[in-house]
């Protein structure tokens, strides 16, 4: 499935877009950072919970929950949350 | 400013440069200079945007070099150079805490704060603490990284932790991460909020070391948990040690486990609190230090907008201002716990950083100051190191 990148993680991907798998987001992660090492862990903490900044859209709906199913053909956006000045 | 001169300076080929070493909120510089330390040649920014905690170069290979990264936004990792910035590679597997037992709060690493090189037989070891609180260590350069010993879900030093409120403005902070070069199982470690701790067997125990050290009126020195040590370095004589803390300048010598406050010899109107701390490299009475003040609100400005170093040599009997060649008045920055540190030169060269972007050097042990760069972001952390 297509996954849209922010700008602070194209240092990883150097593409807007990428191409990965997985039947969860949790899985989906995991190949993004089997291809791009070191991506996962600057979006997702060492107990598998989302960053502060970090969001994560399928069909445009957020989701914070790893576990949550995916089908091939749903459409994917990171996206990073930026606040303050 | 110090500029360069027209002709190359001569020096003999044995004679190491320096680099200093540049850790940003904004990225990293590294300035390198040979022996005489009059003409620097600049590299940087290097990870323009990321917040960099602390730059360190391996001394015992003379070519790893580690920075500890974040972004405002992406979690915190650790990149390696092997060609003195060069180049750099992420650690495969940075920092980051096991899943804590049952019924007990999962923490999670916010940033890597603090890098040390292990000892001189364990080559290619590392330690390196973190925000919130936590040692760590790798055993491949920098590449991958594992919880060092068990105190992390020790339910005593949960306590000493306190809470994300307890620590620094910026995090509780593990820090001064020191190796004894006689035995690589003594080690210390500083923590903010949570005192100094010591283990002789490798970090399967440790022990507080807080006795003599001050803690903020109206709190009881007795909980570990008050204790705010804000650099704490061993001397050229590991039985030495040095501590800038929250409440004031102290000296240790082992085998006593008692600190002497020995920052009650600074001037009564400048006084003693501070975050940086530096020691000469091959006397142990000597050593530096960077008052701020820390009256009323703790405003962490240059007492009355007066900057100055201070350094005793005489093991803090007495302390002596070096701020020629500094502002005369109007200074409103501070210096930060990792931002002053001297190199191996003869005399030694002292540097430190400024929270408004300035970095300032002496070649002659502080007794002249130039600047070295300005207009940076605010430094977190300045480095020295012997270069080819």
């Amino acid at each position: 499935m297509k996954v849209l990148i922010p700008t602070p993680l194209r240092s990883y991907t150097r593409q807007r877009q990428v191409e990965a798998e997985g039947v969860t987001v949790g899985a989906l992660l995991a190949d993004l950072d089997r291809q791009y090492p070191g991506i996962r862990f600057r979006m997702v903490d060492e107990h598998d919970r989302m960053r502060r900044h970090m969001r994560l859209f399928v069909n445009g709906e957020q989701v914070f929950d790893l576990t949550r199913p995916l089908k091939a053909t749903d459409d994917i956006a990171i996206v990073q949350a930026l606040s303050g000045g | 400013m110090m500029k360069a001169k027209k002709k190359p300076t001569k020096r003999s080929p044995s004679k190491p440069g320096v680099a200093v070493l540049v850790a940003t909120r904004k990225g990293a510089w590294i300035y390198r200079s040979d022996a005489a330390r009059r003409a620097w040649k600049t590299s940087g920014p290097h990870f323009l945007g990321h917040i960099i905690n602390h730059m360190v170069l391996d001394p015992r290979d003379g070519r790893t070099l580690l920075a500890a990264a974040k972004t405002g936004h992406l979690g915190p990792t650790v990149f390696r150079s092997t060609d003195l910035g060069k180049s750099w590679k992420e650690a495969a597997k940075p920092p980051a805490f096991a899943k804590s037992p049952e019924g007990m709060r999962d923490r999670s690493v916010d940033h890597t704060f603090w890098l040390t090189p292990a000892h001189a037989n364990e080559p290619n070891v590392w330690y390196a603490g973190t925000s919130p609180q936590g040692l760590f260590r790798s055993e491949d350069g920098g590449v991958t990284w594992a919880p060092f010993s068990s105190f992390h879900d020790d339910p005593i030093f949960r306590e000493w932790f306190g809470s994300e409120q307890d620590g620094t403005p910026d995090g509780p902070k593990l820090h001064s991460i020191l190796i004894d070069p006689r035995d690589a199982n003594h080690l210390y470690f500083a923590m903010s909020g949570g005192g100094v701790h010591e283990t002789r067997d490798k970090g399967k125990t440790w022990t507080p070391l807080v006795k003599g050290l001050e803690v903020v009126e109206g709190f009881d020195a007795s909980n570990i948990a008050f204790h705010d040590p804000h650099c704490v370095r061993m001397t050229s004589d590991p039985d030495r040690l040095w501590q800038q803390n929250h409440c004031g300048i102290y000296r240790l010598d082992r085998p006593s486990t008692e600190w002497v406050r020995v920052g009650k010899a600074m001037p009564k109107k400048v006084g003693d609190v501070g975050l940086p701390m530096t020691v000469h490299p091959r006397d142990p009475d000597t050593a530096w230090v960077f008052p701020m003040d820390g009256g009323g609100v703790w405003p962490r400005t240059s007492p009355d907008g007066i900057a100055g170093a201070f350094v005793t040599r005489n093991a803090g009997k007495s302390w002596k201002r070096l701020s020629s060649g500094m502002p005369e008045g109007q200074v409103w920055w501070t210096v930060k716990r990792q931002a002053m540190a001297a190199d191996k030169g003869d005399p030694v060269g002292i540097y430190y950083g400024t929270t408004s972007g300035e970095v300032w050097a002496s070649r002659n042990e502080g007794e002249k100051w130039g600047v070295l760069a300005r207009h940076l972001p605010e430094i977190y952390a300045v480095e020295t190191a012997e270069i080819g």
